[in-house]
Formats: C-alpha cells, sequence, structure tokens
C-alpha cells in the first residue's frame, strides 16, 4: 500500500544512528564483563560506562558523578519525584508541586503519591500556547513544599518553559526542582549549572540512542531515596547490572548530537515554520496549537482543525506513507482528548481535530513539501464528510 | 493507539457509501457519543406507499471505526422496509466489517442510534408513535 516512508513522529521515538550502533556493538558479545566485577576482564565494561558517563555529563555541564543511569525517562521521573518525597517526609515536606501539561511518567506519578501516601500537589496551570507563569510557582510554594517538577518543553505541542527562572525562584525558596527534558535534551543546549536545574531526567530513544535506556542528573549534594533496590551499582543509587550497551550508546549518541545540534536545529526549525505557515495559508481555519518561535521546539508542528477528528486524519496520511500523531479522543485508550490540549484552553472538538508532525533526522525538504500538498485535501475531503463542519461553517456564514 | 482495522473497516472508511445530504429527506437523524464526542447525521428517503428505504446518506464527525459503520449500516439499510431498518443492531455492522477493536465498537452504537433518531423522525412526521431509543454502550 505505500511504497513512501515519510516519518514525522520523532517525538514519539526516533532511530538508533548508525554511529551509535557501531559503538554499542561490541559491548553485546565482545566486552560482555558485568563491570561489578573484580577480574581484570570486567575493567572494560567500567570503562566504557565510565566513558558514557562523561560523555552525557559534558553535554550539560554536569559532573560525570551527577550522573545516574536508568531504564528510561519514566524511570527517572518516578525517581526524582518518589526519591524526593519520601526522603523529605521526614523533615515535614509533603507537598509536590508539577503542571497540567506534564507528561503522564510525571502526572501519574503525582496522582499516585497522592493517593497511596497522602502527599498534596498543586498542578499549575499554563497559558493559552502551554507556558507556566513562574509567578504561579513562587505563589504556589509554601513551607511544606519538597520539590517543584515542571518540564522542560513539552512533547505534544512543544512549548518550552522558562526554566532559568523557575530554577532561580526554587534556589531562592530553598526548594528542589526537577525537570523532565525527555524532549528538550534531544534538541536544545542545556546547561544544569546556569538553569539551576537540581534534577534532569533524560531518555535514549528521543535522541538516535536505543530504547528502555535513560538517565536522571542529581545535583551533587541532592539526597533522594532509591527507587530501585538491589545491589550497590551506580554509586550504591540505582540498582540493577548495568545495561551496558544501552549506556554506550546513551553516550554516544549525546556527544554525537552536541556536535551537530546547532545545524540540525537551524534547519529544523525553518521546516518546522514552512510548514506551519503552509498549513495556516493553504487549510481554512487551521489554528497553531503552543508558542512561536524559540519558545517551541524546533521540531514541532501541532495544528487543530475544526471539523474532523485525528485519527481519520492518521490513517488518510499513513495511506499516503505519513507518520503522525493525535490528540483525538478516538484515538486514545480512555477515549479522552489531551489533557495537554485542554489545559491550553482548546474545546474538546479542536483537541479531536489535532495534529502532531515531529520533525527529525529522517525528515527531508521533500518530505516537507510533500506533507503540504497532501495535507490540505485529506482535511477538505474529511471535513466534507462532517456534520461539525458542515454546522461551522453555517455558524460562521 | 495502535489500531488493527479489518480490511473491510479499511475499505469502508477509505470510500464511504452514501456520504452526503437530502435536501427533501423524509426523516432525518442525529446522535452524539457520550463517550468521545463525536457525531452522526443520517437522511432518509422512504417511499410513503411500500415503507421502503430507497435513499439514505449522511455525515459523520468520528473515528475510521464510526465512518466506517456508518458507511456499512447506511448500505444495509438502503432497499429496506423501516420496520427492517429498525431492526438492525450496532453488531450486526459490526459483523458485517468483519468485526471492530473491542474499544471501538460504541463507534458503532452511533450509526445505530442515529438511524433510529432518524426512523422516529420520520414516524413523527408521518403521526406514528416515537419508540423509545434504548441506549447502550457497545
Ligand atoms: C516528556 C516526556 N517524558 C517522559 C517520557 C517517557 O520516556 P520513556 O519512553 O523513556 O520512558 C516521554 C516519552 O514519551 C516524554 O515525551
Ligand atoms: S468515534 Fe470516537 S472512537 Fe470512534
Amino acid at each position: 500500500m505505500q511504497e513512501k516512508f515519510v516519518y514525522m513522529d520523532h517525538t514519539a521515538t526516533t532511530p538508533v544512528s548508525p554511529e551509535v550502533m557501531k559503538a554499542m556493538m561490541p559491548y553485546f558479545s565482545e566486552v560482555f564483563g558485568n563491570p561489578s566485577s573484580v577480574y581484570s576482564y570486567s575493567k572494560k565494561s567500567r570503562a566504557a560506562i565510565e566513558k558514557a558517563r562523561m560523555q552525557v555529563a559534558n553535554a550539560f555541564n554536569a559532573a560525570p558523578a551527577e550522573i545516574f543511569f536508568t531504564s528510561s525517562g519514566t524511570e527517572s521521573d518516578n525517581w526524582a519525584l518518589k526519591g524526593t518525597l519520601e526522603n523529605l517526609k521526614s523533615k515535614g515536606k509533603t507537598h509536590l508541586i508539577t503542571s497540567k501539561i506534564e507528561h503522564h511518567a510525571i502526572l501519574h506519578t503525582a496522582e499516585y503519591l497522592h493517593k497511596i501516601h497522602g502527599f498534596d500537589v498543586t498542578y499549575l496551570p499554563v497559558d493559552s500556547e502551554g507556558r507556566v507563569n513562574p509567578e504561579d510557582v513562587r505563589n504556589a510554594i509554601n513551607d511544606k513544599t519538597a520539590l517543584v517538577s515542571i518540564m522542560f518543553a513539552n512533547n505534544e505541542v512543544g512549548t518550552i518553559q522558562p526554566i532559568k527562572k523557575i530554577g532561580e525562584i526554587c534556589r531562592e525558596k530553598k526548594v528542589l526542582f526537577h525537570t523532565d527534558a525527555v524532549q528538550a535534551a534531544a534538541q536544545l543546549n542545556i546547561d544544569v549549572k546556569d538553569l539551576n536545574i537540581d534534577m534532569m531526567s533524560i531518555s535514549g530513544h528521543k535522541m538516535y540512542a536505543p530504547k528502555g535506556i535513560g538517565a536522571l542528573y542529581i545535583r551533587k549534594g541532592i539526597r533522594l531515596e532509591n527507587f530501585m533496590h538491589g545491589g550497590g551499582q551506580e554509586s550504591a543509587r540505582r540498582a540493577s547490572t548495568e545495561n551496558l550497551a544501552g549506556i554506550v550508546g546513551l553516550g554516544e549518541a549525546m556527544e554525537i548530537l552536541k556536535t551537530r545540534l546547532d545545524d540540525d536545529m537551524r534547519r529544523i526549525s525553518s521546516w518546522r515554520d514552512e510548514i506551519i505557515s503552509g498549513i495556516l495559508a493553504k487549510i481554512p481555519y487551521a489554528k497553531l496549537n503552543g508558542a512561536t518561535g524559540s519558545e517551541r521546539l524546533p521540531n514541532n508542528i501541532n495544528c487543530s482543525f475544526i471539523g474532523v477528528e485525528g485519527e481519520t486524519l492518521l490513517l488518510d496520511l499513513d495511506y499516503r506513507g505519513i507518520s503522525a500523531s493525535t490528540g483525538s479522543a478516538c484515538s486514545s485508550a480512555s477515549l479522552d482528548p489531551s489533557h495537554v490540549l485542554l489545559a491550553l484552553g482548546l474545546k474538546h472538538e479542536m483537541a479531536h481535530g489535532s495534529l502532531r508532525f515531529t520533525l527529525g533526522r529522517l525528515t527531508t525538504h521533500d518530505h516537507v513539501k510533500y506533507l503540504l500538498e497532501v495535507l490540505p485535501e485529506i482535511v477538505a475531503r474529511r471535513r466534507e464528510m462532517s456534520p461539525l463542519w458542515e454546522d461551522f461553517l453555517k455558524s460562521n456564514a | 493507539m495502535a489500531l488493527d482495522y479489518s480490511q473491510k473497516v479499511m475499505d469502508h472508511f477509505m470510500n464511504p457509501r452514501n456520504v452526503g445530504e437530502i435536501s427533501n429527506a423524509d426523516g432525518v437523524g442525529e446522535a452524539g457519543n457520550p463517550k468521545c464526542g463525536d457525531i452522526m447525521k443520517i437522511y432518509l428517503k422512504v417511499n410513503d406507499e411500500t415503507k421502503i428505504i430507497e435513499d439514505v446518506k449522511f455525515k459523520t464527525f468520528g473515528c475510521a471505526s464510526a465512518i466506517a459503520s456508518s458507511s456499512m449500516a447506511t448500505e444495509m439499510i438502503k432497499g429496506k422496509t423501516v420496520q427492517e431498518a429498525w431492526d438492525l443492531t450496532n453488531s450486526a455492522v459490526a459483523e458485517a466489517l468483519d468485526g471492530l477493536p473491542p474499544i471501538k465498537m460504541h463507534c458503532s452504537v452511533l450509526a445505530e442510534e442515529a438511524i433510529h433518531t432518524a426512523l422516529n423522525d420520520y414516524r413523527a412526521k408521518h403521526g406514528m408513535d416515537v419508540i423509545p431509543i434504548e441506549h447502550h454502550e457497545d
């Protein structure tokens, strides 16, 4: 059916890059020693892990001892929240501040902390472009607040948060600050020191490393309860035999990412803007969701088309070889529309008709042109069979 | 969420039959889906003497399963009497489509209810009692 493969879902996941794959290969069968073993053969495994730790640390201006490898972005998020709250509970710190537009790895962890442990959680609202107001963070902090966790950039609409300002407020108020940078770390230059970040989650599969490897940056001196209990790996802070090849892959991917980031992002953000303006010009009543320019992830396009439902558009796009994503209720397991789009104030029917395209290394300029060629037709055809579109046109006539 | 639709569903979704409106319809009905907020509107042209549905058109705002169910359901009631059309169940529609994913069964209920609403509109216009519609989830 589809000969074309126009992958526009780099936010969902990315392919392992050939260089990363090559760096990983020796660590499956050739160099396989358990890093914890005493014999000299295992030295190579230990050295590989320490090299990767250095590569990741360098990418964010952190110290290697501040990088802890985990199994995923989700685990890093779970650890940061649960570990911090559990550790500070005995000091009477039982309050967590986060936002309404976090990834479920944060939101469902916060719900768990509230439901099972009785911690208080404040979910900060966002403005119509998906921005958290730092003053809201300041006002939400009380003497019970243990942690503020605000994502660096949103995975659905791409809005980048005022992280430095939020970090500053947290320092001033002596509250710990965690950020989920799973998306941001793949696209932005991040300096954890400059931005006042205490903890930061990253994930390999968003940056051309494999799925199932992640890391948590924990600033020196910050204590949190362990999340994985067991052996003494990762300085006795994260148990389980290290995912050697995965760790090597993450380190390599980070180093490569940094060397090409500026060029990649200049190209990708110009294509992003070409797609956004193309969509707004060619499709009547199309609306951009999220912020613009430098406040938006370079690779993210999220638009709503009143009168049509996103899953149908995804299948129409798929038929033409384009992979994308939607915030429609119809395509979620819960049949609820995207919590992010609702938090931005979108009506249900606008969330229904949303599409997300996320660009990356697989994107070419031909893909950009092809998308702009087929999308207007697809939307027009589905609108023609929609009673909602008919009503909308009548009410706008 | 990945979806594996049958070939029949994909066929009716990609090439839906009976899309559109009938300007002087004998019965018009609209049903909304409380689960995800989708809407189906159906238009019937009924022969007064034979009570046979001679033409039927639909418009649907909803997922692929909703569009395919609308298309299939309209095919199934075309040429049938209003009584026969009333008896069409959503599970018969789903079966004719070679099945729907469990989470998508409710989309076929939309088609059943829109048809019932349109038939009641026809009945009301022709001095007949309106039949209560039984709502169900799937
Ligand atoms: C913002 C954000 N946080 C966390 C995650 C989860 O990361 P992982 O898939 O590595 O568990 C994702 C991935 O979808 C994400 O986009
Ligand atoms: S119409 Fe929404 S899930 Fe089918």
